[in-house]
């Protein structure tokens, strides 16, 4: 269970024009139809009591506790099943009404055990509170009855009991499973006095369809669904609303404490992003913060052959900056640069582009964010004006036609994932394009009403095909697209479109869609009412990633479905933090709020502030930088929060560019596979460990808050401001929340946002700034923010990627719920029994024809590299597809990709790789040389007592 | 050519009438006689089954209890002619059990062959229909309402209201339910009608699909009526064939299309809200009302959900006018009533007439006596839920009010006879264990409280602190009563209450006639 809610109104608001009053124990009150008398009084002041009833799932009806008496109807009705009418007369505390509620309590009793003290809900356990209120004192049936308390506890999941002796088989687990998750893992056993709360078929949470989301553990009033972190500690005494460190959906939590102990992390129930859901990572997989493979000491060393040397935070300073001085006086300005991290704060990543820009006096500034949503920011720009998604997630719950492209929500982004799945149980329909049968495609009450199975690599060629048959047919908004965007594009990219090579029919060829499949799913687009895109990686991560996000953005804008609710094209981000790494200023060639770094004004503007001359020139991207490396002109690199050589594609490639760098200065929370090649280690701080903000998919800034002292003695910020100090450049911020105010004032889009308004509101979707004080959940509305809507003429150019005799198949990556990215931090935590290794799906056929079986050791090659990993036999990939994760160093799915990238921002393509597949018995040449020098590089000296 | 009937209606099947049928069909051709056998439904005087029926210009003549072995004597007695014979009952019709009755909705059950469409028209069907397809629905609906028809699954909530919700509900998909779930013990009524007259509620469940602007039926039939399944739905494809059913009924223009379902074999799937979930494929689980269903039940559409019999008794109405209909009938019970008796009883059956005759004259005049002979004792009405009535209250009129403000309900009329030998702390016993068995474990008073029941009247029967425990239940049966979701909690205290009331000895520890079993 999970905290009792203070102020639980017991069911969810109605929405109602009209309104009606009541009277409720002689309080008038006046409610939307529709809302419940137990909602109502609690909005009165009163309380009714109750057990199946919480604010966040539908009523039930079932507890019976909450009775009350209505003026003029017979019986006692639930208040909570039972809507109030105008000029309803309630009574909640009668005489009657008490019996009744004792007479319930006492029944609920006759079955529970008795070891309050020594339970692990004593003190927060909504039984115990009820059993105080309607005053029970005695359980007359005795409890030599019938009972559960011989019922065997479930403690399958890592990070949860289910503890049946306890349970009051209220549902609420069940409902919330549903409603609020949308698995449908749980349903309730038997019937009568037998029934009982089963995952499944009786199976144990563990076997069962359970993704360990944490909803029902959320909901339980009792302790029967129970964190373990719980029972092992005690309840929390504090706690810290933040925002979770994982995935761009930026969910909201309070993080409970004992002192600096973190007992357990729930939910935010007023999180705007996440109304108090949350997934099995950011809910449960925290552990990893207090690791012991945490490292909390700077380290040094001369080259990466010797073992690493602790040392104080000064030395490790002045080492570092001294290298990078030394490395610019030999080899020029230039030859250092840095990456930020799209895992930390605004406020860190602000710091870090600026200490390139200001103290090394260079613009080679890059981020992670290059290797999965450039794209995004690219194409919007163009089409729209903002690099960004148009909507809230929020929006999606008025969306009637929902398109998922090149996105698993259900793995990559689950909470989102769980609004869509409930607008698709509301009658929503829902259109998947994607190589894999991925699970939103068909599950427990969602079906996809088309699954566009295409080839991995001919995106562009189906967006185009859509648009064929929107112009083609006539189903084009023709009010929108003449009020709103430019003519002559317009006319152009019809034409365009129009082409025969763009039809249905051909590109069914390319695509292996069928013709009618694509046509049917286009009207459904154009013509189902408010439609919506929501994207992902399997978008940018192409060699055509930015012309396949501005082909979204044609056909959205063709067909009117910008600028309101319910509508607009949107990109799932990965990480916590990829949309405001971008908005700091992170890209080369970008300032804060995307203002290119050649613009006269805005250079002018941060010279100002930062009192220092700004380069015009853009710096070197991530892959320039590794050529660079390659031919000797850049030698030193400041890496926060990323570990480059897991996550960039073409391993080999980047190892060699790392060994011929003379300083590398990795600040991380573990000696991660770039640390290896490290001279300079910085023990980064986690998410709970400083102050600062994340920016989500939905535009979305919300605080990030200490709770906890940073492990290492500074916050990442504060590593970055020492390091500028030492090389000449003050940096003197005494709390992020200067940084932000920077930000701000540097920011347009940023100029409203400060840590009191923060603070006050929760969190501010940007552009926040005197035109929309309160931020912006919805952009574009009545206008692009660029003007008018550019359509761009989107030709379909195959990649240079493909399969022949050597690599008959095609590779395509991907995530899975419980791991994130790296795995840095899932790994370190019992998430691994879910995903203990990636493994490589492959269709039956094909994996027939090479003689594998079903969990046999397979070697992986691509012209660039081979690995070798278990493969998992299954018709979720299409013949002539196959498909890895890349959480496992040791699998190092990014030997075998290759350099290809997005034309015009350098996304790596790897959602395309050509391979061939046979069994093995051994480790690639690779895997074993990186498992020794993984050994090698982590050696730590011991400190001479 | 002679017309002989042999009911092919569950209840004589159970005696024989399979055998009987064979052995008249064999012994008719082994005498070369021009013999076509109807398969009829039952006339529902169960104490003669299989009862067999032969037409002669009297009328039709019975026979009966036949046991296949019976046939050959029957041939030799002449009973094609209607001759004497030791199990000649005389004229069908005159029989005073089947004389004394007011059959308004049974008057072709047991009469007609029950697949025979054309049986159906020759005998007055249709006529109902035919109607209401004149009709604007508020006129059909107002009719309902005039009748004074009220649900005869339970509840005994007024038909035509019902249906008046679901016509002003406004929704491009309406559904009729039909309930024929029928798990009352000792009732039987719904079966009947299925076996014996299918068409009869087809064409109730159009006329209610008229009426409320509904173009889908779902019968609901209990899964122990693997029988009346498989006729319902020979019945729904002979009517499709004819033109009832599907998007023209009757070349009017008018869609309705029906479909038979097996139900989940639980009790609780009889109360119209789990049987909706369990119609749309979930486990069948109460449902909190509001909303009604006929505002939002099916698929969370409007839904009228009505018992078989209500349903089946909408064709008169309609034929013969809501006047002729409320003609029968006393204070605010209006119509006839099947009432269904069973138990330890001499003539059991079913027997339809107006409300308003005493629970004496159904058990005495109509079942005459016990069946084992030994005094009556007690009835209990109503089914599982419904109250046990002494003698001295034998003069209650059957009639909705007249049962409620004596603590009991008439249910769906079935009533069931017990002699003295019956211990009423055992009943009370079993209403909590019947309670306990069939609950769907939704709401605490229920899922708790009746197994807390069953282990208190234990106690009573045990002898152990028995004043403490029967005011236990009392206080049980007030949290039963007035907190459970639904009927099956909350009217279980009707049985139990009932039996400490009226039989307050067999609750005294020192007569324990149990115990000594
Ligand atoms: C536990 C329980 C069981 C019920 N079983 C039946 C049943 O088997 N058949 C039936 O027609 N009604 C049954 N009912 C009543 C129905 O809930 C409902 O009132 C009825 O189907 C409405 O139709 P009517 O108005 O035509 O009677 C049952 C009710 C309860 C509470
Ligand atoms: S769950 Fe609540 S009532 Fe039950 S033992 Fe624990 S603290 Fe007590
Ligand atoms: S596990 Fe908890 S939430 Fe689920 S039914 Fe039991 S008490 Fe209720
Ligand atoms: S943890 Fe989530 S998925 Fe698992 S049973 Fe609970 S609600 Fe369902
Ligand atoms: S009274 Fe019994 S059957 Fe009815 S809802 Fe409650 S538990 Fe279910
Ligand atoms: S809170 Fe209303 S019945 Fe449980």
């Amino acid at each position: 269970m999970s905290r009792v809610l203070a102020n639980d109104r017991g069911t969810p608001p109605r929405l109602s024009e009209q309104q009606v009053s009541v009277l409720i124990d002689g309080h008038g009150i006046t409610v939307p139809a529709g809302t419940s008398i137990m909602r109502a009084a609690v909005v009165a002041g009163i309380k009714i009591p109750k057990l199946c009833a919480t604010e966040t799932l539908e009523p039930f009806g079932s507890c019976r506790l909450c009775l009350v008496e209505i003026d003029g109807r017979k019986g006692t009705p639930a208040s909570c099943t039972t809507p109030v009418e105008p000029g309803m007369t309630v009574h909640t505390q009668t005489e009657r009404l008490s019996r009744l509620r004792r007479g319930v309590m006492e029944l609920y009793i006759s079955d529970h055990p008795l070891d309050c003290l020594t339970c692990s809900a004593n003190g927060d356990c909504e039984l115990q509170d009820m059993a105080g209120v309607v005053g029970l004192r005695e359980v007359r049936y005795g409890y030599e009855g019938a009972n559960h308390f011989g019922a065997k506890k479930d403690e399958s999941n890592p990070y949860f009991t289910f503890d049946p002796t306890k349970c009051i088989v209220c549902s609420r687990c069940v409902r919330a499973c549903e409603e609020v998750q949308g698995t449908f893992a749980l349903t309730i056993g038997e019937r009568g006095f037998g029934s009982h709360v089963s995952p499944g078929m009786d199976e144990h949470f563990f076997d069962s369809e359970c993704v360990s989301c944490g909803a029902c553990v959320q909901v339980c009033p009792t302790a029967t669904l129970m964190e373990k972190s719980v029972i092992a500690n005690g309840q929390a005494q504090r706690s810290v609303v933040t925002t979770c460190g994982y995935c761009g959906v930026g969910c909201s939590f309070e993080a409970e404490l004992q002192g600096d102990r973190v007992v357990r992390m729930t939910p935010y129930m007023d999180g705007k992003a996440n109304h108090g859901h949350s997934c099995v990572k950011g809910r449960f997989a925290w552990g990893y913060a207090t690791h012991k493979d945490r490292i909390t000491k700077p380290m040094i060393r001369a080259t990466i052959e010797e073992p690493w040397r602790e040392v104080s935070w000064e030395e490790a300073i002045g080492h570092t900056a001294a290298e990078f001085r030394r490395i610019q006086q030999k080899y020029g300005r230039g030859a250092v640069g840095g990456i930020t991290s799209s895992r930390c704060t605004n406020e860190e990543t602000f710091l870090v582009q600026k200490l390139i820009r200001a103290a090394f006096g260079n613009n080679n500034v890059d981020t992670c964010a290059r290797v999965c949503h450039s794209p995004t920011g690219y194409g919007l720009k163009t089409a729209f004006g903002t690099s960004a998604g148009t909507q809230d997630f929020d929006s999606v719950l008025d969306a009637d036609v929902i398109v998922v492209i090149g996105a698993n929500p259900t793995e990559g982004h689950p909470v989102f994932a769980s609004r869509l799945k409930r607008r698709v149980r509301e009658g929503a329909k829902l259109i998947v394009a994607d190589p894999r049968r991925i699970d939103l495609v068909r599950m427990p009450h969602i079906e996809a009403a088309h699954h566009l199975a295409l080839l991995p690599g001919t995106n562009v060629a189906l967006i185009n095909a859509l648009a064929h048959v929107v112009v083609a047919e006539d189903l084009i908004a023709r009010d929108f697209v003449a009020e709103r965007c430019e003519a002559d594009d317009f006319a152009t990219w019809c034409a365009f479109v129009s082409r025969p090579e763009n039809a249905p029919e051909h590109v069914a060829g390319i695509t292996g869609v069928p013709a009618a499949e694509i046509r049917a799913a286009a009207r459904l687009y154009a013509t189902g009412g408010n439609a919506a895109i929501y994207y992902g990686l399997g978008v940018t991560e192409h060699s055509q990633g930015s012309t396949m996000v501005m082909g979204m953005a044609n056909l959205a804008m063709a067909t009117g479905n910008l600028g309101r609710s319910g509508v607009g094209v949107n990109p799932l981000r990965g990480q916590n933090n990829v949309q405001g790494s971008c908005d700091m200023g992170s890209f080369p060639h970008e300032l804060s709020g995307y203002r290119h770094i050649s613009d006269e004004a805005a250079r002018a503007l941060f010279e100002a502030a930062w009192d220092v001359a700004l380069e015009a020139e853009p710096g070197l991207r991530i892959p320039n930088m590794f050529d660079a490396a390659l031919d000797g002109s850049f030698k030193g690199i400041y890496i926060q929060g990323e570990d480059i050589v897991q996550s960039d594609p073409n391993t080999h490639h980047v190892e060699a560019a790392m060994r011929a760098m003379e300083c590398v200065v990795v600040q991380d929370l573990f000696l991660n596979e770039t640390a290896a090649f490290a001279h300079v280690f910085l023990p980064g701080s986690s998410f709970l460990e400083k102050d600062g903000t994340f920016t989500n998919a939905e535009r979305r800034i919300s605080p990030v808050r200490k709770a906890v002292a940073p492990l290492a003695g500074l916050a990442d910020w504060e590593v970055t401001m020492a390091l500028s100090n030492a090389l000449g450049y003050p940096m003197n911020y005494k709390h992020p929340s200067e940084i932000m105010d920077e930000i701000a004032r540097l920011t347009p889009t940023f100029a409203g946002v400060s840590y009191a308004a923060l603070d006050r509101v929760g969190s501010i979707q940007w552009p926040c700034n005197a035109a929309a004080p309160t931020g912006t959940p919805v952009m574009h509305i009545g206008k692009f923010v660029r003007g008018k809507g550019r359509f761009v003429v989107t030709e379909y150019v195959p990649t240079d990627e493909r399969t022949g005799p050597r690599f008959p198949l095609l590779l395509t990556t991907g995530r899975i719920l419980t791991q994130y990215n790296v795995g840095a931090q899932t790994r370190r935590t019992e998430n691994n029994v879910w995903h203990s290794e990636d493994l490589l799906e492959i269709h039956p056929h094909d994996a027939e024809n090479r003689g594998i079986r079903d969990g046999d050791r397979v070697a992986l090659m691509s012209r660039v590299g081979e690995t070798t990993l278990r493969a998992q036999v299954t018709e979720r990939v299409q013949p002539g597809v196959v498909y890895t994760t890349f959480h496992h160093p040791i699998t190092g799915a990014n030997v075998v990709t290759t350099e290809y990238s997005d034309w015009a921002t350098n996304c790596p393509e790897y959602k395309v790789t050509a391979v061939e597949v046979r069994p093995t018995n051994r480790w690639s040449q690779w895997q074993e040389e990186s498992e020794v020098l993984r050994e090698s590089t982590r050696r730590v000296a011991v400190a001479a007592e | 050519m002679t017309r002989v009937f042999v009911p092919c209606d569950s209840a004589a099947l159970s005696v024989g009438a399979y055998d009987v049928a064979v052995a008249v069909a064999a012994e008719a051709t082994a005498r070369g006689l021009d013999v076509t056998m109807v398969r009829n439904g039952s006339r529902g005087l169960f104490w003669l089954e299989p009862l067999v029926e032969v037409e002669t210009p009297r009328g039709r003549v019975g026979y009966g209890p036949v046991h296949a072995a019976d046939v050959p004597s029957l041939f030799a007695a002449d009973f094609l002619s209607g001759a004497a014979h030791p199990l000649r009952q005389g004229v069908v019709e005159a029989i005073p059990y089947l004389a004394n009755q007011q059959r308004l909705t049974f008057a072709r059950c047991g009469i007609i062959d029950a697949y025979s469409f054309d049986d159906y028209l020759a005998h007055g069907g249709l006529r109902g229909l035919r109607r209401a397809l004149e009709l604007e629905p508020a006129v059909i609906v107002g009719a309902v309402i005039d009748s004074g028809l009220r649900g005869r699954g339970g509840a005994g909530f007024p038909t035509g209201i019902k249906w008046r919700t679901a016509l002003q509900a406004e929704s491009a998909q309406k559904y009729i339910v039909c309930n024929a779930d029928e798990g009352d013990s000792g009732t039987y009524a719904d079966r009947m009608i299925m076996e014996g007259d299918p068409f009869i509620l087809i064409e109730g469940m159009v006329i209610a699909g008229l009426a409320v602007g509904a173009t889908k039926g779902f019968v609901y039939i209990r899964s122990e009526y693997p029988h009346a399944f498989r006729r319902m739905r020979r019945a729904i494809g002979v009517a499709r064939a004819r033109g009832l059913l599907g998007a023209d009924v009757l070349g009017s223009g008018r869609t309705f299309e029906l479909e038979a379902r097996l139900g989940a074999g639980a009790y609780i799937c009889g109360e119209e809200t789990s049987l909706l979930e369990s119609l749309e494929g979930r486990r069948g689980q109460i449902r909190y009302k509001p909303p009604l269903p006929a505002i939002s039940g099916l698929f969370a559409r409007p839904t009228v959900i009505n018992n078989v019999i209500s349903l089946a008794s909408v064709p008169i109405i309609l034929d013969r006018g809501a006047a002729f209909y409320r003609e029968f009938g006393s204070g605010r019970s209006r119509g006839t009533m099947p009432i269904q008796l069973a138990g330890n009883v001499k003539r059991g059956g079913i027997i339809e007439r107006a409300f308003g005759l005493t629970l004496g004259e159904i058990v005495e005049e109509f079942g005459g006596g016990t069946q084992s002979g030994r005094p009556v004792r007690c009835v209990q009405v109503g089914g599982p839920l419904g109250a046990y009535w002494p003698r001295h209250l034998f003069d209650v009129p059957f009639d909705y009010e007249a049962f409620a403000e004596r603590g009991g309900m008439i249910g769906h009329a079935g009533v069931v006879v017990f002699d003295d030998t019956v211990n009423l702390a055992r009943q009370a016993r079993f209403a909590f264990a019947f309670c306990a068995l069939e609950s769907c474990g939704k709401c605490t008073p229920c899922r708790i409280g009746a197994q807390r029941g069953v282990e208190a009247i234990d106690r009573v029967i045990r002898g152990d602190r028995p004043a403490a425990q029967i005011a236990l239940v009392r206080d049980l049966c007030e949290v039963m009563r007035d907190g459970s979701l639904c009927a099956l909690g909350g009217l279980t205290p009707l049985p139990v209450l009932s039996a400490i009331e009226h039989f307050p000895e067999d609750f005294e520890p020192l007569r324990r006639p149990v115990a000594a079993q």
